[in-house]
């Protein structure tokens, strides 16, 4: 095993334009949040990809199991009465 | 999610696989489904993922430094900016490819660590060295030109994380190649001894550029179950073939001659034949016997040597900071 220092893993997200949602582009290692921020900002945005950054640190990222996607997703799955389509709407009213 | 505390839940590779399970993998793989780092997946097809992104990243890291060798000495201020915009490009290709290898629960030291003791390889082509400023067109030409016919098949990988980290790097490896042969242009319409460089250069890239594809497909050991597995999209052959196909007319463009006799246009195959190649030469050079073998690790371990203060400094830095500011709060 390695004896080199570990330096921790951060989450980069990325909003590329004013009015869009930061979203995830990959991760970075560093030290803290400041030295994550300028490495993400060297290995991802060297073309201007992005207006603004955000970094998370990964073990602060909890996420849902694949193992129990079934469970956790299924049950949206038959309630088509959720969809607008699910309604009928006579044809002489037109478009809605 | 690159999440590194979360994966490799099923990845235990002592784990028994049953027939059940790698059915319904193949399943996903044959409905074109992507795999995601943590989904279930045989043990086999991480470890081969790990040992092809891993080395494909390594060949990133290595390939920095024939390049950086003339970044002093490039012609002029427009080509000293392209080509050490190019080398950081490298750089981040490097570091995107070590974080999608990461999501299969092998550490960025790990792998630095297997690079910098011979355990994990790199592509062969950077244990050349570049002894002129044409070998620099000739390499982003050349090089990143059949970079690019392998990459952009694995856009579409099976394995999430790696074919979104190609997507970035497909984009930029195309200034990457037009760098290049806007180089070779320059050159091949130059004066003579100019066109006798670029010449020099194409003679001794040729034929390991073509080489990158790896070994013929009759003797390709990962070959067919990559293939199965949707990592690969074709086979080493066919990849070469069109990266032949597609880099001898830029040759006669240039006024330029691919170094093999055996180059020339097969019209009831529609395609450029080329002579046989030497592949123990091939396997002496990834083994270590290239010429530039030693001097590539030597550079890449006396970085990593000079760099570890560094990052123990902003370690300690951090640690520092965090205690004072949980002080004060």
């Amino acid at each position: 095993m390695s004896d080199r220092a570990r330096l921790p893993l951060w989450e980069v997200f990325i909003r590329p334009r004013n009015g869009l949602a930061h979203r995830h582009v990959g991760s970075v290692h560093a030290s803290d949040a400041e030295m994550a921020l300028m490495a993400a900002r060297d290995v991802y945005t060297r073309r201007g990809e992005g207006r603004s950054i955000w970094v998370a640190p990964a073990t602060a990222i909890a996420a849902s199991d694949p193992d129990e996607k079934a469970e956790m997703f299924d049950p949206a799955d038959d309630k088509t009465y959720r969809q607008p389509t699910d309604y009928h709407v006579p044809k002489e009213v037109g478009d809605m | 999610m690159y999440a590194q505390g979360l994966i490799n839940a099923s990845g235990d590779p002592n784990a028994a696989e049953t027939t059940e399970q790698l059915a319904r993998f193949q399943a996903r793989i044959d409905a074109e489904e992507k795999i995601e780092a943590r989904d279930w997946m045989p043990a086999a097809y991480r470890k081969t993922l790990i040992r092809q992104i891993s080395q494909h990243a390594h060949s990133e890291i290595i390939g920095m430094q024939p390049e950086g060798n003339w970044v002093t000495r490039a012609p002029s201020l427009r080509r000293k900016a392209s080509l050490l915009a190019k080398v950081q490009d490298e750089g981040g290709h490097g570091l995107y490819l070590y974080a999608a290898a990461e999501t299969l629960g092998i550490s960025r030291e790990e792998m630095q660590d297997q690079l910098l003791s011979g355990a994990a390889k790199y592509s062969s082509i950077f244990n050349y060295p570049t002894l002129t400023w044409a070998d620099i067109g000739a390499i982003g030409w050349l090089v990143d030109g059949a970079a690019i016919m392998n990459q952009i098949p694995l856009c579409r990988c099976s394995y999430g994380p790696y074919a979104r980290a190609m997507v970035r790097v497909c984009k930029e490896e195309s200034f990457h190649q037009r760098q290049g042969y806007e180089i070779m242009t320059t050159l091949a319409q130059g004066a003579p001894a100019q066109k006798a460089m670029a010449q020099d250069a194409l003679n001794r890239w040729w034929t390991p550029s073509v080489m990158m594809f790896g070994p013929p497909d009759t003797d390709s050991v990962h070959s067919d179950q990559s293939m199965t597995w949707k990592i690969k999209r074709f086979t080493n052959d066919a990849l070469r073939q069109r990266f032949v196909d597609a880099t001898v007319p830029q040759a006669g463009y240039l006024g330029l001659t691919v170094p093999d006799p055996d180059c020339k246009w097969n019209d009831a195959a529609q395609h450029y034949d080329i002579g046989p190649l030497d592949w123990d030469d091939f396997w002496k050079v990834v083994k270590g016997g290239g010429p530039m073998n030693r001097q590539r690790i030597a550079a890449r371990q006396k970085a990593d040597d000079e760099g570890a203060w560094v990052r123990e400094a902003a370690l300690a830095y951090a640690a520092k900071r965090s205690v004072l500011m949980e002080a004060a709060e």
